[in-house]
């Protein structure tokens, strides 16, 4: 038999595989989440300046790490779906968007829940949060487009597209930011990765980040499954609708 | 000319009346009910749901909600969203209308359109009892629906 | 009462269950509170002055956004004749669609405003007034807003031909919901805050009476 990408092109198969893997993939994020977690929420020590609150970055860089990883792992997907006319590509670059919102949304949210105590406002207009912002911006029109075009083919073509222009410009969109705010904030701000980071504060930040990665292909296969299950009824009443 | 007599196009010259109507009598609208080319079917709400709808509007019980659906033989299909029908059973669901409400005067614009035979016998059938419970009916169609004693007027030399 | 109560409840539903609703003026209100600080610079005071002005704008303009299917769709599909031909009043049935529009999405912008509000640096003591004074006024936003609509049905391009008629008619509603709102955060003589709020009281009870009767005029005149 040749192998080739429609090998694994057939949603049964996937059906079948993600039943398979799902139970250890939830298995291990939430043993990672739970052993990053108690390192940061407890064993790591407290920051000299910020005190407690540095316990935020804990929730906060895995989120905005995980933002961008969803945007990635969305043009990339579109880029499949749009190339290779793979099946599940669109199924899967659909399936991420939500999520990848989400954790933006999250990594906004815990960014001006460190804010408050750290610059004594919740939002500040700098450069990182931002980009951030507007990420969120294109995941939001990814999303509606899949709400109002209402062929599912038709839209999955065009938000392949908008994935993929949306992932050219974000480099641009990101340095006229940067641009703007060297521009308008002379003074400088909190940087995060300045100088290396402690390791007792690394460690506990990458087996969180890694928890949250395996979170984030967990509920990435759960919503996929449900697609695929969503197409399934459709097909059937269409069906029963024929005969 | 139907959507004349409906009240939904304005009538140049002249004026239409309903035969028996006194001076306090609701205008024609209200007491016809109008199936044109659109089915006004929404695509988004499932069948029972657009029927409901229209029985809740025209002021309708629950009973008349099925005999809407069994008439047009839309029951096996009331859960589906309406976007899945064909487009001889979105004609269904919208002529379905007319078994909604009980209202004397049907006006019918090619109620045939999209329909196979079956359905046309059925709308023959529908058609029949109403005209036998006293109702009237204005139909605008190039089939012949087969009702005894329909009276035909022919527009000249305009293809209607 | 049951079919106006109907009416309403299939315009929400549709409006739910079809993308594109509430939840895109939603995003276009984020998308425009969000390039404000990009356009004037990130100085969070001069940010939190315009605050409630800028706010008011964006609610106005992502009003405006979900108004030109209010009729469309139903003139589309056949479905205004039937309304027609209804025994409900033309009237109510705008007035049924004026409060399904304000439903989904003024009741979403009201609620998204406060953390907007934040994006802006508008003060949390501000939020609640804020919330308030929207929620009085964005009613008269859907009621004006169905006139336009209904005076632009079956226009192509009809939704930038509703913003420029109707958005005359919310300069009431702006000034006195910036005013009560800002009333709240500063000091200023008078009860401001309680006349503009009872001024932009009036605005609405009055768009409930004008929106339902010229939108129905506006239809006839379209249908006819």
């Amino acid at each position: 038999m040749t192998w080739s990408i429609h090998t694994f092109a057939s949603p049964t198969r996937f059906m079948a595989f993600s039943s398979i893997v799902l139970p250890y993939v939830w298995a291990a994020a939430i043993a990672f989440i739970a052993v990053g977690m108690y390192l940061a929420l407890f064993v790591s020590p407290a920051d000299y300046q910020q005190g407690e609150s540095v316990r935020m970055m804990y929730i906060h860089v895995p989120t905005a790490w995980l933002s961008q990883f969803g945007f990635g792992l969305m043009a990339f997907a579109s880029a499949i779906a749009l190339v290779f006319r793979h099946p599940l590509a669109d199924v899967a670059a659909k399936s991420a968007a939500p999520i990848g919102a989400a954790f933006t949304f999250l990594a906004l949210v815990t960014g001006a829940l460190w804010g408050k105590p750290m610059w004594g406002t919740y939002w500040v207009w700098d450069a990182r949060l931002t980009s951030v912002l507007v990420l969120f911006f294109l995941y939001l029109g990814y999303m509606a487009i899949w709400a109002t075009i209402e062929d599912p083919n038709r839209a999955a073509r065009v938000a392949a597209v908008l994935a993929l222009v949306g992932a050219v410009n974000l480099p641009i969109i990101r340095f006229s930011v940067d641009w703007w705010n060297t521009l308008h904030q002379p003074a400088s701000v909190f940087r995060l990765d300045g100088p290396t980071i402690h390791p007792s504060l690394l460690w506990p930040l990458l087996i969180g980040a890694i928890g949250f990665t395996l979170f984030f292909i967990a509920v990435h296969l759960v919503r996929m499954r449900a697609e695929i299950l969503r197409r399934r009824v459709r097909t059937l009443q269409m069906q029963r609708a024929a005969t | 000319m139907l959507r004349q007599v409906a009240g939904l196009l304005d009538v140049e010259d002249g004026a239409i009346a309903l035969s028996g109507d006194s001076e306090d009598d609701a205008s024609i609208s209200t007491q016809a009910l109008y199936a044109g080319h659109l089915d006004a079917v929404k695509a988004p709400l499932t069948v029972r749901e657009n029927v409901d709808f229209w029985a809740d509007f025209y002021g309708s019980s629950k009973g008349h909600v099925q005999r809407a659906l069994d008439g047009f033989g839309l029951g096996r299909l009331s859960t589906l969203p309406a976007d899945v029908l064909s487009a001889g059973q979105k004609k269904r669901l919208g002529l379905a209308r007319l078994l909604i409400a009980d209202r004397p005067l049907w006006l019918l614009d090619e109620p045939t359109v999209s329909l196979d035979t079956a359905s046309i016998k059925v709308l023959g059938v529908l058609m029949a009892a109403h005209l036998a419970r006293g109702g009237l009916i204005l139909a605008a169609t190039h089939v012949d629906l087969g009702i005894e004693g329909a009276r035909q007027l022919e527009f000249g030399g305009r293809g209607a | 009462m049951m079919a106006f109560l109907a009416l309403i409840t299939r315009e929400v539903r549709l409006a739910v269950r079809v993308g594109g609703g509430g939840g895109m003026a939603v995003f276009f209100f984020l998308i425009t509170i969000s390039i404000v600080p990009l356009g004037i610079g990130p100085d969070l005071n001069l940010l939190s002055r315009i605050a409630p002005g800028m706010l008011w704008v964006a609610l106005l303009l992502s009003a405006l956004l979900t108004l030109d299917r209010l009729f469309q769709g139903d003139q589309e599909d056949g479905t205004l004749d039937h309304l027609l031909m209804g025994t409900m009043p033309l009237e109510l049935i705008v007035l049924a669609k004026g409060i399904a529009h304000w439903l989904t999405t003024g009741v979403p912008l009201i609620v998204a405003a406060p953390v907007l509000g934040l994006l802006l640096n508008l003060p949390i003591e501000g939020m609640g007034p804020m919330m308030f004074a929207m929620s009085v006024g964005s009613p008269a936003l859907s009621l004006l807003g169905a006139v336009g609509a209904a005076l632009a049905v079956g226009v192509k391009r009809g939704g930038l031909l509703i913003s420029l008629l109707v958005l005359p008619f919310y300069v009431p509603v702006l000034i006195f919901g910036v005013s009560a709102t800002r009333a709240a955060l500063i000091a200023v003589p008078g009860d401001m805050e309680g006349r503009s709020l009872m001024l932009l009281g009036a605005v609405t009870l009055t768009s409930f009476v004008v929106g339902p009767v010229a939108g129905a005029a506006a239809l006839r005149a379209n249908v006819n």
